[in-house]
């Protein structure tokens, strides 16, 4: 049984301790993969980027990810934690931690993780700038990057 | 049928509302947005792509020609950015 934690949270969370605390003791985890996603400012004139979300769709989507990454891989513990509201640049946005007994599948969970919730999971990103803001569009190939599993 | 429709990000800016309940007898998504479009200008915009948006009933991801059946919640949506 994959003990599933989900967290959609306005806050900002300690990764270094998120990491720490995950999937401590367990006695059949020999491996953890952590993966956490930054605000990225590739211009230099980022000022802040608004996440907006679907309570209740949020969670239902991310738990059923998550329960799909169980069935395929023998894990022993998946954490999905997602932020909303306005972030700003370096700021962290969300992460995932798969633990598995061993390395292939921890790692092959979290890209699956990944690659559904950047398109399965209802959340929108708008960036200001000093031009102004606009809604991030998604791109083809985060869609096209679900074919492969 | 009382349907509570959400809208988010984009759409929801356009249309100048993120939720309102809509009284329709619409059998199917796609009849539910030809009544929206119909509204009003505003609605017809937002509307005028549906390869640009995306649709939930009751939190779950559907597609256009979905039923409408004991549906409680409809969503619109562009498709989504996360991660």
């Amino acid at each position: 049984m994959t003990r599933i934690t989900i967290r959609v949270e306005q806050a900002p969370f300690d990764f270094g301790a998120e990491c720490a605390r995950f999937a401590e003791g367990g006695a059949d985890t020999g491996a953890v993969v952590t993966f956490c996603g930054i605000v990225r400012d590739d211009t230099g004139t980022l000022e802040s980027m608004e996440i907006e979300h679907y309570p209740g769709m949020t969670e239902r989507a991310l738990t059923k990810i998550a329960e799909e990454a169980a069935r395929r891989w023998s894990l022993s513990e998946v954490l999905i934690l997602h932020r909303y509201g306005p972030l700003r640049p370096g700021e962290r946005i969300m992460m995932v931690a798969t633990a598995s007994a061993h390395r292939a599948e921890a790692f092959a969970s979290a890209d699956f993780l990944m690659d559904y919730l950047k398109s399965r999971a209802p959340f929108w990103k708008k960036e200001t700038t000093r031009a102004g803001s606009d809604w991030v569009a998604a791109k083809a190939s985060d869609e096209a990057a679900l074919a492969r599993w | 049928m009382k349907l509570d429709v959400l809208y988010f990000a984009w759409l929801r800016e356009r249309i100048g509302c993120a939720r309102e309940t809509v009284e329709t007898e619409a059998g199917t998504v796609m009849a539910l947005v030809e009544e929206l479009r119909a509204r009003e200008e505003r609605y017809a915009l937002a509307f005028s792509d549906l390869s640009a948006l995306r649709v939930a009933i009751d939190q779950d991801l559907r597609d256009f020609d979905a039923p409408l059946t004991d549906a409680r919640e409809v969503a619109f949506f562009p498709p989504m950015t996360g991660g």
